[in-house]
């Protein structure tokens, strides 16, 4: 099958390769991550609040790292719509459960 | 064919040139997808949140996350499931560059491997907490934790049956353009899986430890 | 079911007691009797389909035409008959709620208060999930795909299935009044009222997965009109040219797919405590009915706007185009929908400021509930502006829109009094509430929908609606609308309580025989729908609008003959404005051939919908009454259904050039043998669907 010029890649090249190291890139940072995480359980190194902080930001960066590598999401124009569409639904699902971990602890307090 | 015909289409392995036709078709159909996706995390997220509530407050005197929650399952389930995320990445750049089927067979196949483990392994593990008298109706939190859990469980399981049905239909078919804009569909339906899998690890297993 | 083994096995928890008439045979009076009526008017209405079509030979075209159809329109036009069907039982379950409430002051009233309970649960459920929102996802399928130049939706067997999944609620929910009794825990369900300890029967259950089932269908329905607006427009169709009902049409479907969703969460749960044991809801081990509340209402603020949004746009295209004008203010609509669709996820908790949360938490949600209020103000305003110096035409439609504009800016009014949290612990589950959420629904989605109905039911058929029995329903449904509801505002301050089957103040009984008078004004005005029908199906061959353009229409719905051909556009047209058909016959391409026509890729019927259909209906009989080999085999057959589905290669089928080129020509040359009307005659025989350009 022929490429026509207009038919180019708008960035990466339609390369086996980069598109296989893209997968390994991704799966070894998800890798590291999870065992960073469990690591950190396992070992005991910081105080409850401060592992739930970091494990939260671990979790959310190998959310970013899956997106990323595995989904391929990222910020190329034809990427846009759902682009849009996943950052619409993180401010939903952020208003939905946020506001119901809020609506349900509050009430609890007052139990 | 015109101008407005970009290389890539849409997020996700684009067939691109090696098969325009299906590329063009793809875009749609896995923006549909997307948005299904969509309103199966608002699933989760509510779920989620559920269980952040239920696992403080409906404990109920019964035990608690930190009782009876270990690390050891979990954390053969969590590589299994990556492993399988990558076995599908494999599979997916097999359908896209070569022609011929057993490499693309294979990778499925062992992603399916992978995945069966997963379920295997999920299913003893609850086998075992109903058994020591753990069962979902113990509390409000142990009910929590097997909807959570489960419906997770339950979506890898239908994405098993959907491989199943895709592999027949490779076989049947051959590698049209229905085949692998469905095995495109799924190949982003088990990558999301394991997005919400990180929060199951995460915000189940490894906060009820910590 | 104990010493039943063998009758529990096949036949579940269904007895002797669950069959039709039984009880009224046994103790016949005035409860029973009106019970008996309702089962009656349930099997004599399915029978006589039957009869009907079998008399007539229909059943080789219901089945080839319309079950198995995977045309956009035709769905669009099986919803709203079902929407209507179903609104009569519930206009008249509402009927039955008036006469016993006036009847049983200090006394106990014709009805008993199981049955009342009855009464509200079925009426609330179905006027929601089987009336409301199969009527305007009807007319979104009918309107959206010629509105914004498309052949289908994006998903047409998706959007058969979503259909039947509806139809399988609504067929559960009329089983249920023949066997069995439904639940009485209101359309809301609250738990924990509808869990197994207080509710043991199959009614909840029934609820349970009617609901499940429709929202389901509804949150598919979501995914497949949100795509179809984003990947299908015509060429030439930027966002800001796209006509304001599809506007309203994309943001009803993105609230759709993340509102329904809780719903569906919430109802699984509860099937879940009432199933298996679970205790997310119970008032033991740990359970929480709060819980269930926040799911519920997350769901159930966002589904009235996914309610009213439509109608929001049907009103917005009335105006402009029975005024002759541009819609005023089109951006500032389009915002303000947009603002609303957002806002609707942020308020929920106003549903139960009661519930006993800090007063901080009740003040936010109050003034996010306030704030609703600015984008809708700026759409009644801009409606307004559209009608300044238009030449205003009353037909029936517009008189139904301008009708809404009064009324719910009075229900608006109220809602926004509602929503300070000291206020609202006063009126809180008062008739005060009741008349403003029907002040807002019956105005709004319910005129909306019909003022939808009067427009593009000539685009539907071919023929226009009787204009005469419409104006007789239109004062029929505005007094009595007046006459219903403004007396509960009355009530509610007097304290009267919602969902009461008997009331011990005396005072009360005036307003509540004021409240029935409206009710039955309101049966006459659908009662005289129901003639309007009928009269104007007798007189069709007068009232024809082959030029398909009976009302001087602005967008690209109206470019096509009428009925539209299953394609909808012979060619796909090219879009240079926003009231692009408008600008078709100022620039003369409105009835012009083009130069050449292409084959035209068409889906295959499929009898994949009515088969999913029957089988989902089974499987929620099936779970309702514990019948365990129907549920496993049913829902076994479902999936098996949809798989056997992905092996067919041959989906679609190629209607030809030529055969596109012929019809098209043949219509365009009986469009150049019709008369263009002028506006005075619209409503006349003169208007043939050709209408007047004046430059
Ligand atoms: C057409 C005339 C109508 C009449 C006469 C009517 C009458 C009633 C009555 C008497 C009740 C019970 C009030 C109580 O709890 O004491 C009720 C409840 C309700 N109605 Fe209507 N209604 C009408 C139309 C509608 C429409 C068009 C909708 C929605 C689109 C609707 C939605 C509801 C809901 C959601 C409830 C609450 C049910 C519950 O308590 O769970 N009604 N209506
Ligand atoms: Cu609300």
């Amino acid at each position: 099958m022929e490429m026509e010029p207009d038919q180019l890649p708008d960035s990466e090249a339609e390369d086996p390769r980069q598109e296989f190291r893209e997968y390994c890139i991704g799966g070894i940072l998800a890798v590291l991550l999870t065992l960073a995480a469990f690591g950190l359980v396992a070992s005991h190194w910081l105080d409850t609040l401060g592992c739930l902080m970091v494990l939260t930001l671990l979790a959310v960066v190998q959310v970013l790292v899956h997106f990323r590598y595995f989904l391929h999401i990222d910020l190329r124009r034809s990427h846009r719509d759902e682009l849009q569409l996943i950052l619409f639904t993180g401010l939903i699902l952020f208003l939905m459960a946020g506001g119901t971990i809020w609506i349900l602890w509050n009430l609890n307090s007052r139990m | 064919m015109n101008k407005i015909r970009k290389y890539s289409r849409h997020p996700g392995l684009n067939m691109g040139s090696t098969d325009p036709e299906t590329h063009e078709a793809a875009e749609t159909l896995l923006f549909g997808f997307w948005v299904f996706l969509m309103s199966d995390l608002v699933l989760f997220a509510l779920l989620f949140a559920d269980y952040a509530a239920q696992s403080q407050h409906g404990v109920a005197g019964g035990p608690t996350p930190g009782d009876i929650l270990d690390l050891k399952n979990p954390f053969i389930e969590t590589m299994l499931l990556l492993v399988s995320s990558f076995t599908f990445g494999l599979a997916a750049l097999a359908m896209k560059y070569r022609q011929d089927r057993t490499r693309l067979v294979f990778w499925l196949v062992v992603t399916f491997a992978l995945g069966a483990g997963f379920v295997g392994l999920e299913v003893y593990d609850f086998t075992d907490m109903i058994s020591k008298g753990h069962g979902p109706q113990t509390s409000g939190f142990l009910s929590a934790f097997f909807l959570l859990v489960g419906t997770h469980g339950i979506h890898v399981s239908s994405g098993l049956i959907w491989l199943l049905v895709l592999l027949v239909q490779v076989f049947v078919f051959g590698l049209n353009r229905n085949v692998k804009t469905r095995l495109m569909r799924l190949a982003i339906f088990w990558h999301m899986l394991d997005v919400v899998w990180i929060g199951i690890f995460t915000f189940v297993y490894l906060f009820g430890v910590a | 079911m104990t010493g039943q083994p063998f009758d529990y096995f096949w036949l579940g928890k269904l007895s002797i007691d669950s069959l039709p008439f039984v009880e009224f045979i046994r103790d016949p009076n005035s409860n029973t009797a009106v019970g008996a009526f309702a089962k009656a008017a349930a099997i004599g209405g399915a029978m006589g389909l039957m009869v009907l079509l079998t008399v007539f030979g229909k059943w080789r075209v219901f089945w080839h035409e319309w079950l198995t159809s995977l045309d956009a329109k035709k769905i669009g036009i099986m919803y709203i008959v079902l929407a209507m069907v179903m609104l009569l039982r519930a206009v008249i379950e509402a009927g039955f709620m008036r006469a016993q409430q006036m009847l049983a002051v200090e006394q106990p009233g014709p009805l008993a208060p199981e049955h009342f309970g009855e009464l509200f649960s079925t009426h609330g459920t179905i006027m929601i999930f089987f009336m409301a929102m199969p009527f305007l996802i009807g007319i979104i399928n009918v309107v959206m795909p010629l509105q914004i130049g498309a052949r289908d939706v994006k998903f047409p067997l998706l959007n058969a299935i979503s259909l039947a999944l509806t139809a399988a609620g609504a067929v559960l929910i009329m089983i249920s009044l023949v066997i069995g009794k439904f639940s009485t825990g209101g359309w809301s369900g609250y738990p924990p009222f509808t869990e197994l300890a207080f509710n043991p029967g199959a009614g909840v259950d029934y609820w349970i997965w009617a609901v499940t089932l429709s929202s389901i269908g509804n949150t598919l329905t979501g995914i497949n009109f949100a795509v179809t607006i984003y990947k299908l427009r015509a060429p030439g169709m930027t966002w800001f040219r796209m006509p304001l009902f599809s506007w309203t049409a994309l943001c009803t479907s993105i609230i759709m797919i993340f509102a329904m969703m809780p719903l569906t969460v919430a109802t699984l749960m509860l099937a879940l405590d009432r199933y298996a044991g679970f205790h997310f809801f119970t008032n033991a081990l740990g359970g929480n009915m709060m819980n269930y509340t926040n799911l519920f209402w997350l769901f159930g603020h966002p589904e009235v706007y996914i309610v009213i949004l439509p109608a929001f746009g049907v009103f917005s295209e009335v105006f402009s185009t029975f005024s002759g004008k541009r819609l005023y203010g089109y951006h500032s609509l389009v915002f303000a929908t947009m603002a609303i669709a957002v806002l609707s996820f942020c308020v929920w908790l106003h549903h139960f400021f009661t519930m006993g949360e800090t007063a901080d938490l009740n003040a936010a949600f109050g003034i996010a509930t306030m704030l609703i209020g600015v984008p809708t103000g700026v759409k009644v305003y801009d409606w307004l502006l559209t009608m300044v110096r238009g030449r205003v035409r009353l037909t029936t439609a517009m008189l139904f829109s301008i009708m809404f504009m009064v009324t719910f800016v009075i229900g608006g009014l109220t809602g926004v009094i509602l929503a300070n949290p000291p206020v609202d612990f006063a009126v809180h589950n008062s008739l005060f509430l009741v008349a403003h959420f029907h002040n807002m629904l019956i105005p709004g989605t319910l005129f909306g929908m019909f003022a939808a109905y009067y427009v593009w039911f000539p685009k539907m058929f071919g023929f226009r609606l009787s204009e005469k029995w419409g104006r007789i329903s239109f004062w029929c449904w505005s007094f009595g609308f007046y006459l219903a509801f403004m007396p509960l505002y009355a009530l509610g301050l007097m304290g009267a309580m919602r969902r009461s089957a008997q009331w011990f103040d005396p005072q009360y009984l005036p307003w509540l025989v004021v409240a029935f008078c409206g009710a039955l004004l309101i049966l006459a005005g659908l009662a005289s729908q129901v003639v309007q029908l009928w009269v104007s199906i007798r007189d069709r061959d007068t009232t024809r609008v082959p030029g398909g353009d009976p009302w001087d229409g602005r967008s690209l719905e109206w470019s096509m003959s009428a009925p539209p051909p299953e394609y909808n556009f012979a060619v796909i047209p090219q879009v240079h404005d926003r009231d692009a058909f408008t600008w078709m016959k100022k620039n003369g391409t409105s009835y012009t051939a083009p130069e050449h026509y292409e084959d035209i890729k068409m889906p295959k019927n499929s009898i994949v919908a009515p088969v999913i259909c029957a089988l989902t209906a089974a499987l929620g009989f099936a779970l309702t009454w514990h019948i365990w080999w129907l549920t496993i085999a049913s829902f076994i057959a479902v999936w098996a259904t949809v798989i056997a589905r992905s092996f067919c290669q041959n989906t679609e089928e190629t209607i030809p050039a030529s055969q596109v080129r012929e019809e098209h020509e043949r219509w365009l040359r009986s469009v150049k043998a019709l008369k263009p009307a002028p506006r005075e005659h619209e409503t006349t025989s003169a208007n043939q669907g050709l209408a007047e350009v004046v430059v």
